[in-house]
């Protein structure tokens, strides 16, 4: 069993209520934090645990939160990022589901340490039944005079407000957030300035993803030096991982992050393996954005040693051998699953999803869909796969926000490493239309790099 | 006095110096020529705009002085300040040139290419872009994306279809107008500038949206296939006109005003007037005052822009040259006092009449004269 801070008590009956939470030793470390220790001390404390940011970029937090600016008389605010729309991604959720009182125990001490009287959940609007428990919680919280004014006779004021999103997966953008937390259309913002100088309102703003504020719940509990011995390197403490895809148990796991791919992949206490008996063919290990990997890369790396579940481990290689470790969704294809007819899915999702503000993203996603459509169907030519690998080189880095590249990314990686597959759906296109590529990529048994 | 700071900056081995704050968009523009990178969606006049459309990508070769390592990434010139010591390269930069010419077959791949029938044709952004930057022919092999016509009200035509999202008219009805009635609806490639419910633009100044789209999506009704803009002779004209500058260019043919538009510099961009303010003109002058005496003209209007526009019409900057050898000297001593439009005459067809021969400039009378007295 590996090491659980934040799911460790998901399993109390009843835990989503004010006195089980409370019972099992919750805001406690909020107590502490408002009661002991100073801002200047949290934010140390928060540096010190290594913690990186839990929605995909892996940027520390406490280095994110030491970067606010703080102009005399202006608000400053916290927003919790809950926009959870990443494909493959659903860590959030269940988080938010069933340990609410963590997630707002977490705010709570960010936003003492950050300043902010009034802190935001921007909540996907899918999550309608998630944002109706945040808000029971909420009031459980204020009722026990966790939040509002004064809290525990700290003369700090604290108010946490849940705002649900209408269902677009660019609003999960830090900046196209705060657009559409103003009420405005959520497109992106150009970048500098950046939330921490001017962000929501025109505010110093800091917006994190909800798995990072409930991380500071166990930073502040254990201190942060404690919290760093956690996992392996830079990749520090514990990360949940949104299984999903051809595997047996499917579900949230929280991983220390020394596990090993093939370990997290088989172990019973994971994934429990590929189901039905089927064969590892590729795996997105980081939600739909970050490059796809197949089974010999997944597990190994080009230098043939162990791939680990870490930042550093998955992202072995770049981009040419290696992956992200993105938001913790991982998703497992096995041998039955067509890469093309994957790439396609993504990538109708991505121009569905593309705010359309700036045109390498907004005509290049449509393109890319249709092209992949038509290779899909069995009409595509060789050269679209060279047209194909054009276009998304024209759109990465050149767009105002990540979705370009998170629309890039995976129709790359498909092609760098499964070129083949698509070649003989472009080569045999009736017999892709009634049977798939399986594991022909790969030798028997699969090659491993040595 | 920190405004009064010089920042030295070097786009394509060109150094100049401009005041701290300044984008490099600006900084190349104050250079000029081929060194001033295209923008679509940027629009100095326009606070908030540009970063959208991503044609002035350059490349930052050195960041600054102090920080002498380059931007990762292409960046967006119209957003991105100059540092002391900066140098960025654009059309020395072969990721610049194979970038840009990348976003242009972006932008044109649901552009309906229908510049013959298309109003803004000849002072077209998006035709000079092309022309300039982009490849002869597009990859693009599937249906473009079709809108259906609206009317935004009786002056102003929208031609959605041919709208490349650079959000121009938007800021417009933001910052000259009370309250914005239009903006952008759904996302993606299907995103469309609309009224929601169909409704009509009649503030006294949403007439400026026309003379900020950078294509044939927004146009002027009262001119909609009236003529093409190359026949048309710009003059520079002013009136009194209570709500706004008064100072336009009008659009002629003849004595006949076709069009009224604000002043543009050679960036397309509206003229500031003497006050220092953007000329932007009001609803009145720019679709009522349609006859010459309702102006005072100043003079031909030079157009500077190097789009078909400027050709046949006055020397501007770029483009056209006047001809070194005199009429006189080629026509043994006779000068024409020609100063008409051929093309509004049908009468001048007349080989009978030898207009070096007319006392002063030659008008449709002068025809008519002749013909009355033959």
């Amino acid at each position: 069993m590996g090491v659980k801070l934040l799911l460790e008590k998901a399993n109390v009956p009843g835990i989503r209520t004010y006195d089980v939470y409370r019972r099992e030793g919750g805001y406690s470390a909020a107590e502490k934090a408002l009661k002991e220790m100073t801002i200047e001390s949290i934010v140390e404390e928060v540096k010190k645990s290594g913690l990186r940011g839990r929605g995909g970029a892996g940027f520390p937090a406490g280095m994110k939160w030491s970067f606010i600016a703080k102009p005399e008389g202006v608000p400053r605010h916290l927003v919790c990022n809950a926009d959870e729309s990443e494909p493959g991604t659903f860590k959030d959720r269940y988080l938010m589901e069933f340990l609410p009182h963590l997630l707002i125990e977490g705010l709570l001490i960010s936003s003492f340490a950050l300043g902010s009287n009034d802190t935001y959940i921007y909540i996907r609007g899918e999550y309608a039944w998630v944002a109706t428990i945040l808000e029971e919680a909420i009031e459980e919280a204020t009722k026990n005079g966790w939040l509002g004014k004064n809290i525990l006779g700290t003369g700090f004021d604290c108010m946490i407000h849940v705002h649900r999103g209408a269902g677009a997966y660019i609003c999960g953008e830090e900046t196209a957030l705060i657009e559409s937390l103003e009420g405005k259309r959520g497109n992106p913002r150009i970048k500098p300035p950046f939330p921490a100088i001017q962000g929501l309102w025109m505010r110093p703003t800091v917006v994190n993803n909800v798995e990072t504020l409930a991380a500071v719940v166990p930073i502040i509990k254990m201190g942060g030096d404690e919290y760093a011995k956690i996992g392996v390197g830079r990749s520090t403490g514990t990360k949940l991982i949104s299984a999903c895809g051809n595997i047996n148990k499917p579900g949230v796991y929280e991983i220390d992050m020394t596990i090993s791919v093939e370990d997290f992949i088989y172990s019973d206490e994971y994934c429990g393996g590929i189901a039905n008996g089927k064969k590892l063919k590729a795996c997105i290990p980081g939600g739909s954005s970050v490059p796809i990997l197949p089974a010999n890369l997944l597990l190994k790396t080009a230098k043939g040693e162990t791939r680990y579940m870490n930042y550093e481990s998955l992202s072995d290689g770049g981009f040419a051998t290696g992956s992200m470790m993105g938001s913790g969704g991982f998703i497992i294809l096995d041998e039955d699953q067509c890469i093309v007819k994957n790439t396609l899915t993504l990538a109708r999702f991505y121009r569905h999803e593309s705010c359309g503000q700036c045109s390498p993203c907004r005509e290049g996603t449509g393109w890319m869909e249709k092209i992949l459509q038509k290779i899909e169907a069995g009409k595509g030519e060789i050269s679209d796969i060279d047209l194909l690998w054009d276009i998304q080189r024209k759109i990465e880095g050149n767009t105002i926000c990540p979705l370009g590249d998170a629309a890039a990314w995976p129709v790359a990686a498909a092609i760098r490493h499964f070129r083949d597959e698509f070649e003989w759906h472009i080569n045999n296109r009736e017999l892709s239309q009634t049977s798939n590529f399986g594991l022909q990529h790969y030798a028997d048994p699969i090659h491993v790099p040595a | 006095m920190s405004e009064q700071t010089l920042f030295k900056v070097t786009v394509d081995n060109i150094t100049i110096e401009v005041p701290a704050g300044t984008t490099i968009l600006q900084a190349a523009r104050q250079i000029g020529g081929t060194v001033a990178p295209p923008a679509m969606c940027y629009y100095s006049k326009l606070k908030g705009s540009g970063g959208k459309c991503r044609t002035c990508l350059v490349e930052v070769s050195k960041g600054s002085e102090k920080d002498p390592r380059p931007m990762p990434k292409l960046v967006a010139s119209c957003r991105t300040t100059v540092m002391d010591g900066m140098e960025v390269k654009n059309i020395t930069s072969e990721k610049v040139v194979d970038a840009r010419a990348g976003i242009v077959e972006f932008l044109l791949l649901n552009h309906p290419l229908d510049c013959p029938i298309c109003d803004q044709a000849g002072e077209c952004h998006l035709q000079d872009l092309s022309f300039e930057h982009g490849k002869s022919s597009t990859r693009y092999e599937f249906q473009r994306r079709t809108f259906k016509k609206h009317d935004l009200g009786i002056h102003i035509q929208l031609h959605m279809t041919r709208c490349i999202l650079c959000y121009r008219c938007v800021f417009t009805a933001d910052q000259l107008t009370n309250k914005r009635e239009h903006g952008i609806l759904d996302r993606g490639d299907h995103a469309e500038i609309a009224t929601h419910i169909e409704k009509s633009l009649d503030n006294e100044f949403i007439g400026n949206v026309i003379d900020v789209c950078p294509v044939g999506a927004l146009t002027d009704k009262t001119f909609r296939f009236k003529n093409r803009v190359w026949f048309l002779k710009p003059m520079d004209a002013h009136r009194d006109c209570p709500s706004c500058s008064g100072r336009v260019t009008l659009w002629n043919r003849g004595d006949e005003v076709y069009r009224v538009t604000a002043r543009k510099d050679e960036w397309g961009e509206i003229e500031d007037a003497p006050d220092g303010k953007p000329g932007w003109i009001c609803n009145t002058c720019r679709f009522d005052k349609k006859q010459t005496t309702d102006w005072v003209i100043e003079g031909p209007r030079e157009i500077s822009r190097h789009s078909v526009i400027a050709q046949g019409h006055y020397a501007g900057n770029i483009g056209t040259t006047i001809p070194t050898e005199t009429f006189a000297a080629i026509n043994n001593g006779r000068t024409p006092h020609l100063l008409m439009d051929i093309h509004s005459e049908s009468e001048v067809n007349q080989p009978n009449v030898h207009l070096g021969e007319n006392e002063g400039p030659s008008n449709g009378a002068t025809f008519n004269n002749n013909i009355n007295n033959a």
